[in-house]
């Protein structure tokens, strides 16, 4: 038995989401439970910073400079989306203390996923997450939407995780292991078993990850679910699934890539175009987000599909200048309302410019910025897409890139073109709510400011894959 | 070396510019006064900076000066900024032109003044940065960024149909230039560099090179524009205000005409040397048909948007005759134009704040009413129409010598869009001064104010300076004209 302090930090948060669970069957404060929430998910943070990098319990779970990166991002998911729901819970009718509780389990289960190295314990985080998101969809339950949300995505997402399981029992068959590291060893790669059991767990994780084909779910769920959840879906999951489909499949099936190469290369195209041409119809803020979210997870796949350490250098950055983007759209979504209405409709936003021009310039640059329009940081997310897909020869990948980018540049400018060229409604009154500035000013000033000096975020990059190459 | 980083300084000094201008508030006419002067004073005092620089430049030294480098992003990608001869004219001409926009705009803006003031200042910093960078990606950040602003600017300021004109322009570019990144990121990848004074010296396969000059062409094309792709500029034109088209036309239809002259030939001569035919064919079509459709315009900014394209069309000729006289006249001629085509587009804000009409038809006899402004109008055309003496002349007289030197051919056909480019100048000239004055809300037209006699005096003083004794701006150029073309000569055999 090895010692079980090398997992202090799950620990910490699983204990933590214990304790607040019976606390809030006693305290009815709401707002406490919520900020204790937060200052658990702080605590893990400096937790995981200060982790010996090691592989644990027989290799099954690895803590290193990769796993400790992307727990972070998932903790930055995880607090915005508690501190968003401090401001909205009411309005929203979500005014319940289980939904810190979900979040932490939710992110617990992130935590294990980010760092598996076997099918199992992958399954495990996937399910524990899984489980408290379908829930967390579901949280308004006097919504229609929501309730549609909850059901659509469990439904779809029991579906994905059998498939799921049926590619890990294939795997497991063909090769005899359920450890990454081993099952590279072991594999006869002539087995066409093995092809489907790839095959059958990128379709689940693609399901995750929300790409084409396997992307119905975002958009409705990310419509239904109550604002908070459907930020939390944009920031944390997908991220986390993004760093186990690149631990499974580079260190179970690294030497094996031609085989599963042509798949992530085929809904990399499938996810940036379909969403290019899908989001130009959109006349829902929180769809639109969807779309634009399969999207960037298209893009983010080039860098899993180059194998190489430029395309894995590539696909964090690119992951880290997508949260940052998306706690600015998120927060400001959500500070939009008027008479205790939440705004959904983009044309609620029309001529918003003459009333709060300083947002609307940050919301403004924030879109150049999700088309990738240099000199803000979604242009160097990009950049840094495109090298590697040029380094590994894959002038394809990244010329229908470039296509897709410019088409998607048109969407993105239509919610420019409604905030400043369309006649000027009532205002706003939730753009002064100063907990959600605290999260919209900075993570805005980053994405413009980040051309300023990028260094410091690429050579986290190059360190955070220090494992894989 | 200069200690200063001067040219940091211009680039940076506009964002102090709006720094201070975001800590004054915008509520009445009074604040809105101080805001206009505050980026007018920001703007002049960059212009003196680039005075500065244009003269403690060393004209005898043909390589890049006031050089600065600083680690950027990584290895191989820097903070590289460096003038030679001939960017830092395009600098220079940018920090002149700003200042007389920001004063064009006093009056015709009427709202939102406190944002548009801002989308100038932060539209001459990337102005300028591209014309300093001397590293690809970062020039590409102030190429591209430059979109935002001017975005922007068509779009709540414009005219009727802006949405539609600055989705136009804006997408053609933005779809021209990815194009532009590839090839920048394939330079980086096989160079390892993207500095582009190491650039310079390398040599790339000529495979490579055809590609990689079809993707900087691109880029190009579309911004210059050339036919036929230049169908976004009259649209931008017309809704833009008309400070949005004394820029558009003064200073970002050159960023491409420097890139040519910069990147195209300089990296990829043989490609160059293979596509120059293309090039000549492209331009002398635009010419000829550019100025066919100005004569039938009826839309004063429209008709002088289609002579731009014919303009640059000489621009695009002249570089690809890879010859010193060539690139010397193409620089000139686009200096030239920045300067006419920016006072035309003025003349034209004049009579539209008055009449709120761009019709030509809706116009004549003006010079009864307004003699000043029927003086100013005629020097600007007859230099639109290259008339000797006039800064027009200079450059296409010195295109036409290189490319009669190449091509009698090309040469006889681009003659023929000088022919054309005095008829319909001189007819817009016609139908819109002389003649009775029949239209009675004419009869209540005023002539020039102070403030346009100020903005104007300094664009007639260069047009007919330039025309007249164009040596010391020749000077200025020739050395760096000159090591380019010795660079391609030097790559080519």
């Amino acid at each position: 038995m090895e010692n079980i302090l090398h997992i202090i930090p799950e620990i910490f948060i699983f204990c933590s989401a214990l304790i607040l669970l019976i606390l809030g069957l006693f305290i009815k404060n709401i707002k406490l439970i919520n900020n204790l929430a937060i200052l658990s998910l702080l605590i893990a943070v400096a937790l995981v910073i200060n982790q010996p990098y090691q592989s644990i319990y027989l290799n099954s779970y690895v803590i290193d400079e990769f796993s400790s990166l992307f727990k972070i991002m998932i903790f930055i998911g995880s607090i915005v989306t508690l501190v968003m729901f401090v401001s909205s819970r009411e309005d929203l009718h979500i005014n319940l203390y289980e939904f810190p509780i979900l979040i932490l389990f939710s992110t617990l289960g992130m935590m294990v996923m980010v760092s598996a190295n076997d099918l199992l314990a992958m399954f495990i985080g996937l399910e524990l997450q899984s489980l408290s998101l379908y829930v967390l969809a579901a949280l308004n339950r006097n919504s229609l939407l929501s309730s549609e949300a909850g059901i659509k995505y469990f439904i779809l997402g029991a579906l994905s995780s059998g498939l799921l399981l049926f590619g890990i029992s294939y795997i497991y068959g063909f090769s005899g292991n359920t450890n990454f590291n081993l099952i590279a060893v072991n594999y006869n790669s002539e087995s066409l078993g093995l092809l489907i059991g790839i095959v059958f767990v990128l379709a689940g994780l693609a399901f995750k990850v929300s790409a084409v084909p396997f992307h119905m779910w975002t958009p409705d769920v990310y419509q239904g679910a109550p604002t908070p959840i459907t930020a939390f879906f944009a920031l944390a999951p997908k991220i986390a699934a993004m760093g186990l489909l690149v631990r499974f499949l580079f260190n179970s099936f690294g030497e094996l890539y031609l085989d599963w190469q042509q798949i992530i290369f085929f809904i990399s195209i499938a996810s940036m175009m379909l969403a290019a041409f899908a989001a130009i119809a959109q006349t829902n803020i929180k769809r639109l987000m969807a779309y634009s979210s399969i999207g960037h997870i298209g893009y983010a796949l080039i860098g899993v599909a180059c194998v190489s350490s430029e395309g894995l250098r590539s696909l964090l950055i690119y992951l880290m200048i997508y949260l940052v983007m998306n706690v600015s759209v998120f927060t400001v979504i959500l500070s939009l309302k008027r008479n205790d209405a939440y705004f959904e409709n983009i044309s609620d936003l029309s001529g918003m410019y003459k009333n709060h021009p300083f947002t609307t310039i940050l919301v403004a640059l924030m879109m150049f910025s999700l088309a990738g329009i240099p000199p803000l940081a979604g242009f160097f997310g990009k950049f840094y897409i495109f090298v590697a897909a040029l380094e590994s020869n894959m002038v394809f990948l990244a010329v229908i890139g470039i296509i897709a980018s410019v088409i998607s540049a048109f969407y993105y400018l239509r919610i420019v073109k409604i905030m400043y060229f369309d006649e000027p409604k009532e205002e706003f009154d939730g753009v002064n709510i100063r907990s959600l500035q605290v999260l919209f000013y900075p993570s805005s000033f980053l994405v413009i400011l980040f051309f300023i000096y990028p260094a410091p975020i690429i050579q986290l990059s190059e360190y955070a894959i220090k494992s894989f190459y | 070396m200069n200690e200063l980083p001067i040219l940091s300084i211009l680039i940076l000094l506009p964002i102090v510019g709006i720094f201070f201008m975001t800590l004054i508030r915008n509520n009445n006419d009074q604040s809105s006064n101080n805001l206009k002067h505050t980026a007018l004073w920001i703007s002049f005092l960059n212009f003196l900076i680039s005075l500065y620089l244009l003269f403690s430049f060393n004209q005898q030294d043909a390589d890049f000066q006031f050089e600065e480098r600083y680690f950027w992003i990584e290895y191989g990608i820097s903070y590289h900024l460096g003038v030679d001869g001939i960017s830092i004219l395009f600098i220079v001409l940018t920090t002149m032109l700003v200042p007389i926009c920001i004063l064009a705009s006093y009056d015709s803006i009427k709202f939102s003044v406190k944002e548009y003031l801002i989308a100038f200042l932060a539209l001459e910093t990337f102005m300028i940065g591209v014309f300093c960078s001397l590293d690809l990606v970062l020039f590409y950040l102030f190429f591209e960024g430059g979109l935002i602003p001017m975005f922007l600017i068509i779009g709540i300021w414009g005219g009727e149909r802006r949405v539609y004109s600055t989705f136009k322009f804006f997408l053609y570019t933005l779809a021209g230039s990815v194009f532009m990144l590839l090839a920048i990121i394939y330079i980086f990848i096989t160079a390892g560099t993207t500095d582009v004074s190491y650039l310079l010296d390398y040599n790339f396969t000529r495979n490579e090179q055809i590609v990689l000059w079809l993707a900087f062409f691109a880029s190009f094309m579309v911004k210059i524009p050339m036919w036929p792709f230049h169908t976004w500029l009259p649209d931008a034109h017309v809704e833009a205000p008309t400070a949005g088209s004394v820029i558009l036309a003064g200073v970002l239809l050159k960023m491409a005409g420097y890139g040519f002259i910069r990147f195209s030939i300089g990296f990829f001569p043989e490609a160059s040397e293979l596509f120059a035919p293309l090039i000549f064919t492209l331009s002398i079509v635009a010419i000829i048909v550019t100025s066919l459709i100005a004569l039938v315009q009826e839309d004063m900014k429209k008709l002088i948007a289609y002579s731009s394209v014919a303009h640059m069309g000489f621009v695009t000729l002249g570089i690809f005759t890879f010859t010193v006289q060539g690139i010397e006249g193409s620089v000139i001629q686009m200096i030239s134009h920045g300067i006419v085509s920016a006072a035309l587009f003025l003349c034209v804000g004049v009579v539209y704040d008055r009449l709120h009409t761009r019709e030509i038809s809706r116009y004549g006899g003006l010079v009864s009413k307004m003699p000043m402004y029927a003086f100013t109008f005629m020097i600007f055309i007859l230099a639109s129409l290259g008339l000797p003496g006039t800064s027009g002349f200079v450059g296409e007289f010195l295109v036409l010598l290189s490319i009669f030197s190449i091509n009698t051919y090309f040469a006889v056909f681009a003659t023929t869009g000088v022919v054309l480019a005095a008829t319909y100048s001189l007819w817009l000239y016609r139908r819109m001064i002389f003649g009775a004055l029949i239209k009675d809300d004419l009869s209540e037209m005023l002539d020039l104010t102070r403030r346009e006699i100020i903005i104007f005096v300094p664009l007639i003083t260069l047009t007919i300076f330039i025309g007249i004794y164009p040596k010391p701006v020749i000077d200025i150029i020739e050395p760096s004209a000159k090591k380019i073309v010795s660079q391609v000569n030097g790559k080519l055999n």
